[in-house]
């Protein structure tokens, strides 16, 4: 069966990690290119790279780096921040990306999924969402902009919409959770699981190995895509691993 | 040189770059004199495998390729169109691998796109040279490919199938060694030194 997957997310501006404490020998923890071959040699499965850039200076900074990852990474990676044209999907993919990650572009403009993936296929689009749960009416909505709008859309509606319109993978994060390290609230992704049939990766929240294996087993999401526990090294990526392997989770080990 | 074959399907960027880190001379070319003259050819694709058999009848190179005698691989879509036939879009294809390409049936155990690092066992061939059983290779496909007497390779995905075809000096793998780490770089280095 098809195991597992870890990925570390690195945030990406002018052309450097913006996050990364803690490497032990990694010379230059500022480069995004050698803290993803760091972690690939670590054995992650894939990796994500946050385009965080404020200018468009910055954003060709980033197309070119992305080149450079491609040439010098042999692992699939994700790039997303910022993409919201088929024209932004298409250079990247020149550049070598293997898959795009859409959020507030395919928000405001569903139709840019199935342009994407029917130009590209749909193994190139992955759908980020950005949810919250409101007391008030009990459902999950939708945000934009990091989170700081809050749209009409709800999660499950809008996440079997996406799959419809071509996404290949949906990136779930809870607002509600991300950034307190207490861990993913497993009852949605199992909910979300039973809702689409493309694979779901989790994001945000996790505090340690504990809070990952129950989102990939009572979660039933596919993967995990996680940031400070690996950067501020809270928990090495090669170690968490052999911690989920020892769970009787199937990962690549 | 190795020849890979330019037929307009999805990213051939990768291909290029782990032949790059390989050190292999390769050109990207839909031209069949450049085609014939290689000493390895690469069927790259992703996508559509009934997109991409029109585009190989459109670029008018199937004859080529069939003609081949040099080791010929096929990754993904590519090895698709080397068989029978796929119910992708229900598309003859070109028939060197005998076996047919059908759609995966999703269910909350198995999600598809089958997206992951999975295992190949059953290993034939030089082409799985210095490769253990059990290891891990990269894969994003809807499609699969039966079992067959041209598999050299399988995979479990709830059914048992072809992770790898051969059938004389054709190969083909549904997994990309382009992005499946030392694992994937070795089996495309095997294959330049078949």
């Amino acid at each position: 069966m098809v195991a597992k997957r870890i990925i570390p997310c690195l945030d990406v501006r002018n052309g450097r990690t913006v996050k990364g404490i803690n490497f032990g020998q990694l010379r230059d923890v500022g480069s995004a290119v050698e803290l993803g071959k760091f972690y690939a040699r670590e054995g992650a499965d894939e990796l994500m790279y946050l385009d965080i850039s404020a200018s468009l200076e910055e954003r060709r900074t980033f197309t070119s780096l992305v080149e450079q990852i491609a040439l010098d990474i042999s692992i699939p990676f994700t790039v997303g921040g910022g993409i919201s044209s088929i024209d932004d999907a298409a250079r990247l993919l020149d550049v070598g990306a293997d898959k795009i990650s859409l959020n507030t572009a395919a928000v405001s403009n569903p139709s840019l999924i199935d342009k994407i993936a029917g130009k590209y296929g749909k193994q190139f689009v992955v759908i980020a969402i950005d949810a919250r749960f409101e007391v008030e009416d009990g459902l999950w909505h939708v945000t934009t902009h990091g989170g700081h709008r809050t749209t009409d859309r709800e999660l499950f509606s809008w996440a079997c919409e996406a799959e419809q319109r071509g996404a290949g993978e949906i990136l779930f994060t809870s607002m509600n959770h991300d950034g307190t390290r207490h861990g993913y609230p497993c009852e949605v992704f199992a909910a979300l699981s039973e809702q689409v049939t493309i694979p779901i990766i989790a994001s945000g929240g996790a505090g340690g190995a504990e809070d990952i294996a129950d989102v990939l087993t009572r979660g039933h999401a596919d993967a995990a895509l996680a940031a400070s526990i690996f950067h501020y090294g809270e928990i090495s990526v090669g170690e968490l691993k052999r911690r989920l392997a020892s769970q009787g989770i199937p990962v690549r080990i | 040189m190795i020849a890979i074959i330019d037929y307009r399907t999805g990213n051939l960027r990768s291909v290029m770059n782990a032949l790059t880190r390989l050190g292999a001379d390769y050109r990207l070319t839909s031209d069949p004199a450049q085609i014939r003259r290689a000493a390895r050819v690469l069927l790259p694709g992703v996508g559509n495998a009934a997109e991409a058999m029109a585009n190989l009848q459109c670029s008018g190179l199937i004859p080529t390729i069939m003609e081949l005698r040099k080791p010929v691989l096929g990754i993904c879509v590519g090895m698709q169109v080397m068989c029978r036939h796929s119910a992708e879009g229900d598309v003859d294809c070109m028939g060197i691998f005998d076996t047919s390409v059908e759609k995966f049936e999703p269910s909350p155990e198995l999600k598809v796109p089958h997206t992951g690092w999975n295992t190949i066992s059953n290993l034939e061939t030089r082409l799985f040279k210095g490769i253990a059983p059990g290891s891990f290779v990269y894969y994003v496909h809807s499609y699969f490919a039966r079992l067959c007497s041209d598999t050299i390779a399988t995979t479990r995905q709830g059914i048992l199938y072809s992770a790898a075809l051969r059938y004389e000096n054709f190969y083909g793998v549904q997994f990309h060694p382009e992005k499946s780490g030392d694992v994937g770089e070795r089996i495309l280095k095997n294959f330049l030194e078949l």
